[in-house]
């Protein structure tokens, strides 16, 4: 329990994504369910930088070492995908209340009105 | 006795901060330090400000609360706590209450990084100017929810403004500090470096100030951050967010008494903050003037006279103030204590010109000196300029200073790339 | 330099992210679930300094809660949350939701419980002062196509966004 190793970080990674998916399917909010989406990227991030820890320690024939920082990298394209998906979420949003008054997610059950 | 007097020996030798170091008892002190430090900062350009503003509008300014105001601050501070503090009926009291708490967490968070001298800094991030920007991004969420919790349009019209502006600043700043992070990987080595103590030695070991550097490069980039940073703290010509003219003072409408005094501590620490990302990007941080041309004994000792010099002098201008106080009665109390603060003074000029303080003084008194510059710039800046409209303030952002960032980059780029192939040949 | 206190921080830190978490999903009020959700984030970028990730530390404080969460601040005061704040705010199928996400997280238990072993502790270098360094290199060097495609798709984002929002296209 005191040592702390990668499968603490996968742990807590994994709680954070139970938290973003019980968000998602349980609220009415539209915004609230667009950050519950953004603590699902968190949790994913703190996975793909936990293992890239965790590869710095693999011998350098296997694709580790001390320069294999690829998860690294992968959260920052994670992260730059998430600001993306939330300004056009957003968008979405704001275009979807200026036409019915609501931000409930259980009015948006209609294609055309 | 012997051995605390060791201990700190021990200390003051060494060549790492505080916080590279591990040590945890210099890192209190120096947070301590830092902390006293701007808290004095911020008094003093309390004072300062309406000094100067008003010489420039030929008026005197505040005179009666301590000689020629210098008790003003003190004064002004004492209203503030024993004013009542009102909150408005229908507001979010949680984040009414810790509104003014992140913009101030925000502001004072960024000195951890700033480097007052080669070891005197809390601690030494290699990633120090990427955490300073992101850190003093983080005031924009105090002030949306300053202005959404007061639930009431002018807080809430100057919040989204105010955030905004700073939000369309912020990117042209970036591009600037990008540029001067590229200008650090000149050096012998081929690396660049993100910390600002590694900026600041690359200008040393490189021979100039980033200011002068691929002229006029280096200039516009320092221009770029320059009008961006009063953009960024919401100050003269950029105010219009917080201007009484204008909004009513914006989004701090609602907050009176110590909560709006954390407001402008913030401000005011803001500002020293981002002059000290320009100071220390541009303008050579803690480095005397010519380090590497005249370096010899000589010139050594004439720079390490500077400080004291500049203290005798500020003691010149309260003893020649004092000789002009006029020789009424009720005066006399103001005429002893402009007196006695022109005495110590030139006691701290004494102290400054002792050997021992004199060379270790130096790089804390150049930084501080090239601060100040900056913070007369923008209580110059107050004074002179009328305000921008908010639509030409974010098209001066958008469409004017981030193409100007731009190209200052590429170019910097370019002209570094062709230096190195000449270099390497 | 030496890390200190190393499970102290872990648990104050993850401690932080997870009641942010649950903070987030449970507030009536979106600003306070807007709040929440910052705390959470600032304390994940401290987790990242803990794995040696500054880089990626920086760029969390820096994009995320600097810039994805004020762009939802915004949007927050734009739509107008005093009736959505008096309506019902979990939907009618929570539980079947909540039953799902559980069966997942059962299933997450079984993964790392089984999988454990295929993850012996080795001794992990030490290192951080040059990571903003390896990181250019590889992000300039072997990622350079998904570093254009990620400025691309930024692009995209933006004039949709922007055309999303318009009043009149």
């Amino acid at each position: 329990m005191l040592h702390i190793t990668t499968l603490h970080y996968l742990v807590v990674g994994a709680g954070l994504f139970l938290l973003g998916v019980i968000g998602v399917l349980t609220r009415r909010n539209v915004v609230i369910v667009l950050m519950s989406i953004e603590l699902i990227l968190n949790a994913v991030n703190l996975n793909l930088v936990a293992f890239s820890r965790y590869w710095q320690g693999m011998p350098v024939r296997m694709g580790g070492g001390a320069t294999a920082l690829h998860g690294q990298i992968f959260s920052i394209f994670v992260i730059t995908d998430a600001a993306a998906e939330a300004a056009v979420g957003l968008g979405i949003l704001i275009a979807f209340f200026r036409n019915k008054e609501t931000v409930n997610i259980d009015e948006v059950h209609l294609l055309k009105w | 006795m012997n051995s605390v007097v060791q201990y700190i020996e021990g200390y003051l030798s060494s060549n790492q901060t505080p916080g590279a170091a591990g040590n945890l008892f210099w890192v209190f002190v120096y947070i301590m330090l830092v902390f006293g430090g701007l808290s004095v900062a911020v008094i003093a350009m309390n004072w300062l400000e309406r000094k100067i503003l008003a010489h420039m509008q030929v008026r005197l300014g505040p005179m009666r609360v301590g000689p020629h105001g210098l008790l003003q601050p003190i004064a002004d501070a004492l209203k503030l706590l024993l004013k009542e503090d009102i909150i408005p009926a229908e507001a979010d009291s949680v984040i009414f209450w810790s509104a003014p708490f992140i913009v101030v967490l925000a502001a004072f968070t960024t000195f951890v990084v700033v480097p007052f001298g080669p070891t005197h800094a809390i601690t030494d991030m290699n990633i120090g100017i990427l955490f300073m920007l992101g850190v003093s991004s983080l005031s924009v969420l105090g002030i949306v929810m300053a202005g959404w919790a007061s639930n009431s349009h002018y807080p809430l019209i100057g919040a989204l403004r105010s955030s905004a502006q700073m939000v369309s600043y912020e990117v042209a700043m970036g591009m600037a500090v990008v540029t001067v992070v590229l200008m650090t990987s000149l050096n012998a080595s081929g690396t660049g470096t993100l910390s600002m103590i590694g900026i600041v030695q690359a200008q040393l070991a490189q021979g100039e100030w980033f200011i002068f550097k691929f002229f006029p490069l280096g200039l516009i980039a320092f221009f770029i951050f320059a009008v961006a940073m009063v953009a960024e703290t919401n100050r003269a010509p950029f105010d219009l967010a917080e201007a009484e003219s204008e909004l009513t003072a914006g989004f701090h409408t609602e907050y009176s008494g110590f909560r709006w005094s954390l407001f402008f501590l913030a401000e005011y620490s803001a500002m020293i903050a981002v002059s000290s990302i320009a100071v220390t990007l541009w303008l050579g941080g803690w480095l005397r003037p010519f380090p590497n041309w005249l370096s010899n004994p000589t010139w050594d000792l004439v720079f390490s006279l500077v400080p004291g010099a500049t203290f005798l002098f500020l003691a010149g201008m309260c003893f020649y103030s004092t000789a002009r106080m006029p020789k009424h009665p009720y005066f006399r109390i103001q005429t002893i204590g402009l007196g006695g603060f022109g005495a110590v003074l030139v006691l701290i000029a004494l102290i400054l010109f002792v050997p021992g303080v004199r060379t270790r003084v130096q790089d804390v008194f150049w930084f501080a000196a090239k601060v100040s510059a900056f913070m007369y710039l923008y209580i110059w800046y107050r004074g002179t300029f009328p305000r921008y409209r908010f639509d030409q303030l974010m098209k001066m952002g958008w469409k004017v200073l981030l193409p100007m960032g731009l190209g200052v980059l590429i170019l910097t780029a370019g002209v570094a790339l062709v230096q190195q192939n000449l270099w390497h040949q | 330099m030496a890390p200190v206190a190393t499970p102290f921080f872990f648990y104050l830190l993850s401690g932080i992210m997870l009641i942010g978490g649950i903070l987030v999903i449970t507030r009536k009020n979106p600003v306070h679930s807007a709040l929440a959700l910052i705390i959470s984030l600032l304390a994940q970028a401290g987790l990242y300094l803990m794995l040696y990730a500054p880089f990626v530390a920086g760029v969390q404080i820096i994009l995320y809660a600097g810039g994805i969460m004020v762009l939802f601040l915004f949007v927050i005061m734009l739509v107008s949350i005093d009736r959505s704040m008096r309506e019902r705010q979990f939907n009618s199928q929570w539980i079947v939701g909540l039953i799902a996400a559980l069966a997942l997280g059962g299933l997450f238990i079984a993964v790392y419980l089984k999988g454990n072993g295929l993850l012996p502790e080795r001794a992990l270098p030490a290192l951080e002062a040059d990571n903003t360094q390896r990181v250019a290199t590889m992000l300039y060097g072997q990622y350079m196509f998904a570093f254009e495609i990620a400025s691309l798709l930024l692009l995209v984002a933006i004039i949709g966004a922007v055309v999303m929002a318009k009043k009149k296209i």
